[in-house]
């Protein structure tokens, strides 16, 4: 139903209910908002209306567009077939299932060998074989192995302080002993200074050639990000997709099946140079990347001009704490970073890990956390 | 709703008479020097009436921490900041127990010869031991305009607080009891979105994402901020800068940026921008040497050219 100034309620909710069809998070006390704020407007009048549904339906910018869209169909009465067309691309079907590693020849014999290998120390062979030479068995223990992971960043000093045996004297509770026992000085308190974790930003490439590591490296960020309110997560590709939101799932598989559906650009080229600047204009230069460890997870492979790249990963370098780059490929036997990209970043690279095996997230885990 | 809410405006000092629409908010921050297009003046109006915190987000520099400013000297009311950082916590935000002065009493008591441990306990825990940090000091002026800059910088915990403080305007301090507001400050909440701030606070808010104005805007913004530049000055460092901001900079200028160049240019006594004058004086606006290089390649004498013909 279009507009009509007799009834703005109903006008309101089915409003709401057309948001709802785009795609926007629009809930009941939202649209209590937007009611009580026309309540105070003129509902005749089409700017008033624009701006109150604006201000009380709107939580985001990218939020704007999609509600210009809906709410000039909406008040020229074209409702009902705006819901079709202006849906929001981020709400595909979920079925779109994980690029896993493409079972190739070897599969059938990987699993002969894998079945002649005694049980306990099959965690321990898992731990340095490649990724993406497994089997959907050995996968799935290797995800459960994976969910187990943790990543906190390299400490650093933080403003505040924390009681402790000794150190500085802490005025503030040796005071309040004092007060405690009527006046009498009885011992001293003291404080030192707390330390915390790191912001860590990772940045997986989920490009073509990355399509065999980008479900278990998505795993591995997964595990790093839940629970931790400082863990970031990216996607790059051709987009540069947030993911530290569907990561937030308690579940891996869920996690996994929202970040199926989030990212826009599985397996296609690999623009990496304008996605870390995409990255550091957006977010990283405002705050995120400052002070963080930020990890890049890609093989290097970059389709455009590989200065640009060079370019922005200096920028990142002067941002970051830390840059680490951990490459799936390089622990392949002749490997030489002679791809473009990669030869262009790694001057900007504090550290430069592999990125294929349990064993080398293991390792990788320490780096960040400023153990080796 | 309605009728409740224009009887507390009533009492207050600026209230309804001249905020009763979006225009009249809108005239009344244009005689405070700002310049507010509809958005911004519907949401603040808004935010007034039906007393809800306004969120603005938006660039550095568009002016979000300015509208504190002038709402509160438009309603002759006194601005309390809150200055948001990492591990920001309670002891900051609300209020602390004045140890040293407790102590003093304490020592002045015994000194004294008084004995009665309960009655000195019950004294050293009242209002007059308690600091007032910006949170309970808003709470305990009214009116007042509470500014809460940079919300993104704390940490999200600190975020639930603030939800906790923002829905009630009631502080609960163990030793004393509940502080209440005789009425809710006006509040402004900032953020620069560094983070994405958590929806439940947003929820109660009326949110505003600020742009960065038109052509014609940015000029009377400059003239009102800085009378004693000429039009055509004004003119021509705005078409300057709204060209770098559509350059790909590290860090675009903002409307301050603008104000601080032009106000640079003014103590220079520049009166027409030359090409090289804005070489020289690029630094009030532009802020990175990556972002400089940019601008030394545009070419400026077109620019301005372009901007003068369109008057």
């Amino acid at each position: 139903m279009p507009w009509t100034a007799a009834d703005p309620v109903s006008g309101a909710v089915a409003l709401a209910a057309a948001l709802r069809g785009a795609g926007m998070p629009v809930g009941p006390d939202r649209v209590q908002r937007f009611v009580e704020a026309l309540d105070h407007l003129d509902v005749r009048d089409r700017t008033d209306v624009y701006w109150a549904g604006r201000t009380t339906l709107c939580a985001h910018p990218e939020h704007i567009t999609p509600y210009d869209a809906v709410f000039a169909a909406f008040f020229d009465g074209r409702v009902a077939d705006m819901r079709r067309t202006e849906r929001m691309p981020a709400r595909r079907s979920v079925a779109v299932a994980l690029p896993s590693s493409a079972p190739d020849a070897d599969q059938s014999r990987d699993e002969e060998q894998s079945a002649l290998v005694a049980n306990a120390s099959s965690v321990e062979v898992l731990r340095r074989r490649d990724v993406a030479s497994l089997s959907p068995g050995e996968r799935a223990e290797l995800d459960r192995l994976l969910a187990r992971f943790a990543m906190p960043g390299a400490q650093r000093r933080t403003r505040r302080w924390q009681p402790d045996r000794v150190g500085a004297i802490d005025r503030g509770r040796t005071v309040r002993a004092l007060l405690r026992s009527g006046g009498e000085l009885a011992d001293l308190r003291h404080r030192s200074v707390r330390h915390r974790p790191r912001r860590v930003v990772l940045l997986v490439d989920v490009s073509g050639s990355m399509t065999p590591y980008a479900d278990a490296l998505l795993r591995f960020a997964h595990a790093a990000a839940r629970g931790r309110q400082s863990t970031e997560v990216f996607s790059i590709g051709t987009r540069l997709t947030r993911l530290t939101r569907e990561l937030h799932h308690r579940d891996a598989d869920t996690a996994m099946a929202a970040v199926a559906a989030a990212v826009p650009d599985w397996s296609g080229g690999t623009r990496l140079g304008a996605q870390i600047k995409a990255f550091l204009d957006r977010w990283g230069q405002r705050g995120m990347a400052r002070g963080a460890v930020v990890v890049v997870m890609s093989d290097g492979w970059e389709r455009d001009d590989p200065q640009l790249l060079g370019e922005q990963m200096a920028r990142l370098q002067r941002l970051a704490h830390r840059v680490v780059w951990a490459n799936p490929r390089r622990a392949r036997p002749g490997f030489e970073p002679l791809v473009g990209g990669l030869v262009a970043a790694l001057p900007y690279v504090d550290s430069f890990v592999d990125g294929h095996s349990l064993e080398a997230y293991e390792h990788l885990a320490d780096v960040v956390a400023g153990r080796r | 709703m309605a009728d409740d809410a224009t009887s507390t405006n009533q009492h207050h000092p600026a209230g309804a008479p001249d905020l009763g629409s979006p225009a009249a908010v809108r005239s009344r921050l244009a005689e405070h020097d700002y310049l507010a297009d509809t958005g911004l003046s519907t949401a603040i109006f808004l935010a007034l009436r039906t007393q809800r915190p306004l969120f603005l987000e938006g660039e550095a520099g568009v002016g979000k921490t300015a509208v504190a400013h002038t709402l509160a000297s438009v309603l002759d009311a006194p601005l309390v900041r809150l200055q948001c950082y990492e591990g920001i916590d309670a002891s900051q935000a609300l209020y602390d127990w004045d140890f040293p002065r407790q102590l003093l009493h304490l020592r002045a008591a015994e000194a004294g010869g008084i004995r009665d441990a309960d009655a000195i306990e019950a004294e050293l825990y009242t209002r007059r031991f308690l600091i007032a940090r910006p949170l309970l000091q808003a709470l305990e002026t009214s009116p007042c305009v509470l500014l809460i800059d940079e919300v993104d910088r704390a940490d999200d915990e600190f975020e639930a607080f603030l939800l906790e403080i923002l829905s009630e305007f009631t502080v609960t301090v163990p030793e004393i009891g509940t502080l209440r507001a005789t009425e809710p400050p006006v509040v402004i909440i900032t953020s620069n979105r560094t983070r994405e701030v958590h929806d439940a606070l947003k929820r109660r808010c009326y949110y505003h994402w600020l742009e960065h104005p038109d052509f014609e805007r940015e000029v009377a913004i400059v003239r009102a901020r800085l009378p004693e530049i000429s039009e055509r000055l004004a003119r021509e460092i705005t078409a300057v800068t709204q060209a770098l901001r559509s350059a790909d900079l590290l860090k675009p200028p903002g409307v301050a940026e603008t104000i601080d160049w032009a106000r640079a240019l003014a103590a220079l006594d520049v009166h027409d921008l030359e090409p090289d004058v804005v070489m020289a004086t690029m630094g009030a606006a532009l802020k990175y040497r990556e972002d400089q290089d940019r601008a030394r390649r545009l070419d400026v004498g077109q620019l301005v050219r372009q901007a003068l013909a369109e008057v």
